[in-house]
């Protein structure tokens, strides 16, 4: 009796807790807006209805049906929730800078939903981030990918649970500054960088045949066989292997984004994204043929050595070789203004609207593995959509509502001055940060260098 | 054998020209001055409003002519039919020239050693050839304050156009001692000072500035009397502060230091410009009643509390210029001094308004820094800093057609441009081997 109790309660507390971890989706009919589908065209005078978290219908004349409340979006802009393929905001640490190889590091067990940055990266129409572990390891720890939906206290209510797994990887000079130079261990060069990545997905094979050995022998009879150690460092490896996990990579220079794409080959990865990719456009037709393409600033340039000799032309010249390309913030501040920084691959290389749209929309879902369910407007989609006063790729644009699976989380006329959902207990006076450390690639590795600043100057 | 020798020489040295021509990947386009007639083209004047269907008239480096009746007389006829002509953009605050890659510290040269250093002259250390300058100014910046940073007084900034293969060429007119004022707030994140500690090293840095005030001022006026005095460049640059010529550029940024900074300036005679005030709006009304010039920026930035609107950055210059002060942009970048237009457009969509944010980046820094009768606007006789584009320039679809600086028709190329060029379309290609 007092088992089946036990048993009951568990069942219970089962059955809750599920029904909190579901995610709250909401319905809502947003009327007669300037439809950017961004995949199937752009249509005016335009109605999206959204039910339960699913866009339902896109047509002309919609009825909400009883209970789904209606935005008025006359005169205004309707366009896809935007997606950040890198930013670093919503984590509490960043990097995990001990060794040069750190994959069993997870960014989903340091996510912090009080985080303002979300609020204002909604404030942005960014419905989804991609929250990446810095780039002070060859091979870092795997990502999460957001779900901006802000309000809730439990981190796991904003992580986008039916993402497939990332992972961060790291060329160049971070990863050789902070080993190299600050650890005295590989990599200290390119030629090291190489080494570490061969030697440790050739380890990962090992690993896996002595399972695979293990399981072959353990079902002989009689088997007496002990099986290997388990290594979440090396099985992580090996899953990159199978291609369970996409490879997101921090790189700059053609000839280190070359030699990753060779080492992807040589060990039957396809897998692959490269980040910031700088110099991505020298390797515009490789990026293109052998991966899944690059995602990059629109036109930072010169804070480092390896940045001097890029073009703001780069994402125009990727996506004209035919290379899945997408605009990325890594920036607590750049990822407010997104569409802005979309917009200027129209400066840039004279792309068209949808063209330079897709690049803060489909192409970073794509690039995430998420785009059957988000990227776009299309009937059957996640409800993530943003709307803006004025056409996005304006300069004068102005972000008015963001809907997250059709729940509204920004709308700029319930905006209030302070939309911290905590305040720090031991928080007297509020600190006044004048230059906010924005860039965070190499947060947490402060230690190993002289000063502050030199750290902030080597942040991307 | 000497005689081969000697038919072979002669034999190379015929060659020679061809071989050099070899070497050579076209013609290299050169800044060129001379008379050019901009024409047929929407005219933003800045401040004798716009005229469509207008001309302008640029010889000798200055604005000859500007209306819809100006004859060619001789100059070469540039057709802008369906475009649009705007004042060269004047940010008021960078380090564009002074950093080239600003992770190397071989390449920085805006900060010196020393918390006095108000004699160090960023004008001097500006490398004319900086791959950045050519890749600003085909985004329609052609004058620029190049600003020095770091300590109390970290040195003298001054203003630059963007042509030129000497600092003097370059030089538009307008020096400014820099200060940082004693600051209430962070540095960042990793500025884990306590607030007490803040406090005092806030009220050390006040007595220090009092200090050299007080000697700067005696400097002056020992040396206005006719003194000899002994060499002291720290002070005597401080002394131009005194004797007015030159103003005193004050950053300050948290609502309280822009409080005890105006209160600091109050009973001194002297020119200020305040720079920074990222938390103006707080308490623009006070800098309003002050008559304190500002130049703020960058627009698209972070709010400086966690508690603050999203929009606290971008709204900041919009509500000065509403309480009444008058507003300079910057951005304070190196290699993104580009990005000013957008900068600006921000301001202008939230809250400032086109007309406002197009002053703030062309006739407001021209009289701040008392170039008004030079800079800022297309006007006849003004220096002949001009922008032609397809559209309103700081539409990021909008193409700059045409950029001149000082007179000068600037090429349309840098390395960013020239790259696109070469890969594009890539020889050879991934196929090719």
């Amino acid at each position: 009796m007092k088992k089946i109790n036990i048993l009951l309660a568990l069942c219970l507390s089962l059955c809750l807790s599920f029904s909190w971890a579901q995610t709250p989706k909401g319905s809502v009919l947003i009327k007669n807006g300037t439809v950017l589908t961004v995949t199937n065209g752009t249509y005016e005078n335009t109605d999206v209805l959204i039910q339960d978290g699913v866009i339902k219908k896109i047509g002309k004349d919609l009825n909400a049906p009883s209970g789904v409340t209606t935005v008025d979006a006359t005169g205004k802009y309707v366009m896809p929730g935007i997606i950040d393929a890198h930013s670093h905001v919503a984590l509490d640490v960043v990097n995990e800078a001990t060794a040069p190889i750190v994959a069993e590091v997870r960014m989903k067990d340091v996510v912090n939903p009080y985080e303002i940055g979300i609020y204002r990266a909604l404030a942005g129409g960014v419905t989804i981030s991609h929250a990446m572990h810095g780039s002070a390891n060859v091979v870092g720890g795997q990502n999460a990918t957001l779900k901006h939906r802000w309000g809730s206290s439990n981190p796991e209510d904003i992580i986008m649970q039916d993402a497939p797994r990332t992972i961060k990887f790291a060329l160049g000079e971070n990863p050789t500054r902070v080993h190299g130079r600050g650890n005295g261990i590989q990599p200290r060069s390119r030629m090291g960088v190489e080494a570490i990545l061969r030697n440790g997905f050739n380890e990962a094979l090992q690993y896996k045949k002595a399972w695979e050995d293990f399981n072959k022998a353990k079902s002989q009879k009689g088997s007496t066989a002990v099986a290997p150690e388990y290594n979440e460092r090396l099985q992580t490896l090996v899953d990159i292997l199978d291609g369970k996990i996409i490879i997101h990579c921090h790189s700059y220079r053609a000839d280190e984004i070359y030699m990753l794409i060779n080492v992807a080959r040589d060990f039957g990865i396809d897998k692959l994204v490269f980040q910031h990719t700088n110099e991505g456009f020298k390797v515009a037709p490789e990026i293109a043929e052998y991966t899944m393409g690059a995602s990059v600033f629109a036109d930072w340039w010169a804070y480092k050595f390896e940045v001097y000799y890029s073009t703001a032309f780069n994402a125009a010249i990727l996506h004209r070789n035919g290379a899945i390309t997408s605009i990325n913030s890594d920036s607590a501040e750049l990822i407010r203004h997104l569409y802005h920084e979309a917009a200027k691959t129209q400066r840039y290389g004279n792309l068209s609207d949808d063209e330079a749209l897709s690049m803060i929309t489909i192409n970073p879902a794509r690039q995430l593995g998420i785009d059957d369910k988000v990227g776009s407007l299309e009937e059957g989609k996640h409800g993530d959509v943003a709307i803006f006063e004025g056409h996005p790729l304006s300069s004068y644009a102005i972000p008015q509502m963001t809907f997250v699976d059709g729940i509204k989380y920004f709308d700029i006329n319930e905006d209030q001055d302070d939309q911290r959902q905590q305040v720090s207990p031991t928080e007297t006076v509020e600190p006044i940060l004048l230059t906010e450390h924005n860039h965070r690639c190499m947060q947490d590795t402060e230690h190993l260098f002289e000063t502050a600043s030199a750290l902030f100057q080597m942040n991307q | 054998m000497k005689r081969i020798n000697k038919t072979f020489l002669t034999f190379l040295i015929a060659l020679l020209p061809m071989m050099a021509m070899a070497q050579i990947d076209g013609e290299f386009i050169k800044p060129r001055t001379g008379k050019f007639l901009l024409q047929n083209a929407t005219v933003h004047t800045i401040t004798k409003g716009v005229l469509s269907g207008a001309s302008v008239l640029i010889e000798n480096g200055k604005i000859l002519q500007v209306g819809s009746n100006v004859s060619a007389d001789g100059a070469e006829v540039i057709d802008c039919s369906g475009m649009v002509i705007y004042p060269g953009m004047i940010d008021s605050g960078t380090t564009l020239g002074l950093a080239e890659v600003s992770s190397v510290a071989e390449t920085v040269d805006y900060q010196e050693i020393g918390n006095v250093t108000p004699n160090m002259q960023a004008l001097t250390a500006v490398n004319p050839n900086s791959e950045a300058i050519p890749v600003t100014r085909v985004s329609g910046v052609t004058t620029v304050i190049a600003k020095p940073s770091g300590g109390l007084f970290p040195g003298t900034a001054a203003l630059i156009n963007l042509v030129g293969y000497t600092p003097d060429q370059m030089y538009a007119g307008f020096k400014a001692v820099a200060m940082n004022f004693p600051s209430s707030a962070r540095r960042g994140r990793f500025d884990r000072r306590s607030d007490a500690d803040i406090k005092k090293d806030n009220e050390k840095a006040l007595k220090d500035a009092n200090e050299l005030m007080e000697k700067a001022k005696q400097y002056h006026e020992l040396s206005s009397k006719g003194a000899e005095l002994e060499y002291y460049p720290e002070i005597a640059q401080l002394a131009k502060v005194i004797s007015k010529e030159l103003p005193l550029m004050i950053e300050v940024n948290a609502a309280s230091d822009i409080q005890n900074a105006i209160k600091w300036v109050k009973d001194m005679d002297i020119r200020v410009i305040f720079s920074g005030v990222k938390e103006g709006w707080r308490v623009a009304d006070e800098i309003a009643e002050a008559g304190i010039p500002v130049i703020t920026g960058p627009v698209q930035d972070l709010p400086s509390r966690q508690s603050d609107r999203y929009d606290a950055a971008y709204t900041n210059a919009g509500k000065l210029a509403k309480a009444g002060v008058k507003v300079a942009l910057r951005t304070n970048e190196t290699e993104n001094v580009r990005n000013l237009p957008f900068h600006a457009a921000f301001a202008a969509a939230y809250g400032m308004g086109k007309e406002e944010a197009w002053k703030a980046v062309t006739i407001n820094p021209a009289e701040i820094f008392g170039l008004g009768d030079q800079l800022g606007s297309i006007e006849a006789g003004k220096v002949a800093n001009l922008i032609v584009a397809t559209e309103d320039p700081f539409e990021t679809r909008s193409q700059i057609m045409h950029v001149f600086i000082n007179g000068y028709r600037i090429p349309l190329s840098n390395r960013h441009i020239r790259l696109y060029q070469e890969f594009l379309e890539r020889s050879p290609d991934l196929n090719a081997n």
